[in-house]
């Protein structure tokens, strides 16, 4: 059962890889967004830093890395999830599922795949940002944690997506795939630390996930104390809560088989 | 209805990049009120010809005329006679029936009432009366072929383009539309140009049929003519015992030449006609050879088309089942 | 029949097609208000920086809403035609005596309609939450009438898009490009505001900068030649090129005698 599932998986995530490699410009969405927010909010906002009451030792570019960083694990999930969906419409997913009728491979693959892509395009982010002469003042540990907990972030979108497509069958929900990850994305202090949030938007930030992983990965990225355990508490479950619903959801669809 | 509302085609070419001559030098006419076939295979340049001669696509070499207008000059003129019901049939899904008859109608400078009153009576005899309201998205492949040939009606067009009016539709879809077809052309003296790769429908339709492959006519006529120019009726017999299948051949063999048949049976070309036929069961009662299943078989359309190119265009349906 | 009335009908199937499919329509209204009011909230504090010429950021930001509308637009009616060019319903309509342009006009109606529904909705939206256009009752209307004016401008390039390239998917990948644009201009912050001198000199050859600057002068400011001319120019640019550039590409596509 256990290698079963882990060749289903490796069968997946080739697949995927194998599409991303003949066809590289697949990538480009999930690079575009983030690089361009990257550009935007780094080089645009930069006047952001001297705002009133605002403090952060790594400085802006840093300061805002780090959400498009994580912006970039969670594309990078959408956009593999996406592929779940397109082989609904293909039909190639029956074959898959005729193939490999348990989910928990399947899932796997989708989600290593996702933390691939998301590992290349990060890898590409971060070049770029040094290049442009970003400051890295956490030690590479700190900077290891930083990817760690992107990658759940990752982990939790794709299967996100995977639940949506597995339950939808259509690439037509598309919109509905990334609109709820962006509003969790934004609705979190993403120009100026939370102190300095105001009134409903402050509120929404003070619960939501996403807040406690930026900043600590600020933390990691600048060196600075910040509350780590909490981060990776929340992300981890995020992750293990969106499992939780991509099963259920492809078990839901696939009574008959699976 | 027009004077004059046929169709000349003089050595007409269509090229397309990377060499294809999807039309290659096409001479055909077509009488006014006349129904005509155009049969051929897929890719033989059927659409191609069509698109062409209503105007949508312009030669690369030769000369068209609808209805006295030239299709490379005339287009405003050529639009205006004729109406065109082309392969794919596009629709708007997020449209009704009645939406669609309403826009074709204005943009035809039918006025609002006649719009109304001609879109009905259309809907009505294509038997879409009841789904005129609904949006055509929910539509069946039939009912959106028929609404398509009701909007190629609209503006009484004295020359109809049907590209594969029948593809993918019912038996009984297939033969109300051939109804309708012979209508427009023995009443109302409308004359159809079809497309089809449907032997039947030619045989049954056309009035004449031009046998288009590879961009070129191989053969054209009547039906009834182009089949005498096969002659020979050919025999088919099936042997109740699958082990007689070489004594029924030498038998068989004594009558004429070996035709195409089923694996389960022998077929020749009788050399002197059905006359033979009687001569054959004696010889096979002669010779002790139970058959389960004998068969008279016309020349058919694919006959012609194999004589032509060699090749079968019903490939798969040479291989009928015997009826026992 | 004249040309006025057939532009009348394929706008008004093109229109009627586009609100009857929410997904066109529910992204153009919610998602230049959810960025609104993120942006609102979450860059109020710039507000503080001296010189910024408004303490309200939602008075600063609500005319990006209008921007937005319009791209969203362009990218409707791009799709929208380039898949009525895919089914052959454009060769449908080349089969009547509509003339060329015509068709292509009235196909793009149904993304512009979308805009102006959005338009009107912004502006609602905002008043609501406090916005205060400082040129009164007029300036909204000129806005108004300034956001519809470039959304028509705008679903000319999806028109283009849609001739030339002839296939949905392509006209929509197109999107991120010209979301791309709208970050590298004002959308944010004012010109002088921008520290990195790389970053200004992108946003000052955007025209999507002197759009935005033009309609946010009606908002903050009040009237000023000088911000309101460059955006009706631009429009006006933007539109001459990209139909010209359609109704060109369009004689390629649909080779009609
Ligand atoms: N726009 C085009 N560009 C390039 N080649 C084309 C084009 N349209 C048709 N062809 C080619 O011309 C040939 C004839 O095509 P056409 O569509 O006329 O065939 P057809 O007889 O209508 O076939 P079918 O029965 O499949 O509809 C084919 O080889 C096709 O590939
Ligand atoms: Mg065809």
């Amino acid at each position: 059962m256990i290698s079963s599932t882990l060749s289903v998986s490796l069968a997946v995530l080739r697949r995927v890889m194998i599409q991303t490699i003949k066809n590289p410009a697949i990538i480009i969405p999930s690079l575009a967004f983030p690089l361009v927010f990257l550009v935007a909010f780094a080089g645009g906002l930069s006047i952001v830093a001297d705002v009133p009451g605002f403090s952060f030792k790594g400085g802006y570019t840093a300061f805002q890395f780090v959400f498009v960083f994580t912006q970039t694990a969670a594309f990078g999930g959408i956009f593999t999830g996406y592929r779940i969906a397109e082989d609904y419409e293909s039909g190639f997913a029956r074959r898959l599922l005729i193939a490999a009728p348990h989910s928990a491979g399947i899932l796997l693959g989708f989600v290593l795949a996702g933390l691939a892509r998301f590992f290349l395009t990060g890898l590409i982010l971060w070049g770029i940002a040094l290049v442009a002469g970003m400051n890295v003042l956490g030690s590479p540990l700190e900077i290891l944690a930083m990817w760690l907990l992107a990658a759940n972030v990752s982990i939790a979108s794709t299967l996100w997506v995977a639940g949506l497509a597995f339950r939808f069958q259509s690439v037509d929900i598309g919109s509905f795939m990334q609109m709820p990850v962006f509003i969790l994305l934004f609705l979190a202090p993403v120009y100026v630390p939370l102190a300095l949030l105001t009134g409903w938007l402050k509120l929404a930030a003070t619960y939501n996930p996403v807040t406690a992983i930026l900043a600590a990965n600020r933390g990691f990225i600048s060196g600075e104390e910040s509350k780590a355990l909490l981060a990776f508490g929340l992300a981890v479950g995020l992750a293990a809560l969106m499992a939780l619903w991509a099963v259920r959801q492809f078990h839901r669809a696939h009574r008959s088989v699976a | 209805m027009a004077r004059d509302n046929g169709i000349e085609v003089e050595g007409i070419v269509r090229l397309f990049g990377g060499g294809i001559r999807a039309v290659d030098g096409v001479d055909l006419s077509v009488a006014p009120g006349e129904i005509y076939g155009f049969l051929g295979p897929n890719g033989a340049g059927k659409s191609t010809m069509v698109l062409m001669l209503v105007t949508l696509l312009p030669p690369t070499e030769g000369r068209a005329t609808v209805a006295g207008f030239d299709v490379a000059k005339q287009g405003p003129q050529v639009r205006t006679v004729i109406g065109a019901a082309l392969q794919e049939a596009a629709l708007d899904s997020f449209l009704t029936g009645n939406e669609h008859m309403d826009l074709q109608g204005g943009l035809h400078g039918l006025s609002r009432n006649e719009r109304r009153t001609r879109g009905a009576e259309l809907l009505e005899r294509v038997g879409l009366s009841d789904a005129a309201g609904r949006k055509v998205g929910g539509y069946s492949g039939g009912m959106k072929r028929r609404l398509d040939l009701a909007l190629a009606l609209l503006h009484r067009p004295s020359v109809l383009f049907l590209d594969e009016p029948t593809t993918g539709l019912d038996p009984q879809s297939r033969s109300a539309l051939w109804a309708e077809v012979e209508r427009l052309s023995r009443e109302d003296g409308v004359t159809v140009f079809l497309t089809t790769q449907y032997l039947e429908e030619a045989d049954v339709l056309a009035d004449r049929v031009g046998i288009i492959d590879h961009g070129k006519l191989v053969a054209e006529g009547t039906p009834t003519e182009l089949k005498a120019g096969i002659g020979q009726v050919s025999l088919e017999a099936t042997p109740v015992n699958p082990n007689d299948r070489e004594r029924l051949a030498a038998t068989l063999a004594r009558f004429g030449e070996p035709a195409a048949a089923s694996p389960k049976s022998v077929a020749v070309r009788l050399a002197a006609g059905a006359a033979q036929l009687a001569d054959v069961v004696r010889a096979l009662d002669a010779d002790s050879i139970e058959v389960a299943d004998l068969q008279l078989h016309q020349p058919s359309l694919d006959d012609v088309f194999l004589q032509q190119t060699g090749r079968s265009l019903e490939g798969e349906e040479v291989d009928k089942e015997p009826a026992s | 029949m004249s040309s006025t009335s057939q532009l009348a009908l394929i706008a008004r199937r093109s229109v009627s097609r586009t609100f009857r499919q929410p997904v066109l329509v529910v992204p153009v209204i919610a998602f230049p208000l959810i960025l609104l009011a993120v942006n609102a909230a979450g860059l109020s504090s710039v507000t503080e920086l001296p010189g910024f010429p408004t303490k309200s950021y939602i008075n600063f930001a609500i005319v990006v809403c209008f921007v937005q509308g319009a791209l969203f637009a362009a990218i409707s009616a791009g799709t929208e035609l380039a898949s009525d060019i895919q089914t052959g319903f454009t060769d449908r309509l080349a089969l009547t005596p509509a003339k060329r342009w015509v068709v292509l006009a009235g196909a793009t109606a149904g993304g512009a309609s979308i805009a102006v529904f959005g338009s009107v909705i912004y502006l609602v939206v905002g008043l609501i939450f406090g916005v205060e256009i400082d040129t009164g009752v007029v300036g909204a209307l000129v806005l108004l009438a300034l956001a519809i004016y470039t959304a028509i401008a705008f679903a000319g390039i999806g028109a283009w898009l849609a001739v030339a390239t002839g296939s949905p998917q392509a006209v929509q990948g197109m999107f991120p490009l010209l979301f791309v644009l709208l970050f590298l201009s004002t959308m944010s912050l004012p010109l002088d505001f921008i520290q990195k001198e790389w970053f200004a000199t992108i946003v000052e050859w955007n025209p999507l900068t002197y759009l935005i600057d033009g309609m946010r002068g009606l908002v903050i400011g009040g009237w000023d030649a000088s911000t309101l001319l460059p955006a009706i120019a631009v429009a006006t640019g933007i539109m001459v090129i990209t139909f010209t550039g359609a109704s060109r590409s369009l004689r390629k596509r649909v080779q009609r005698t």
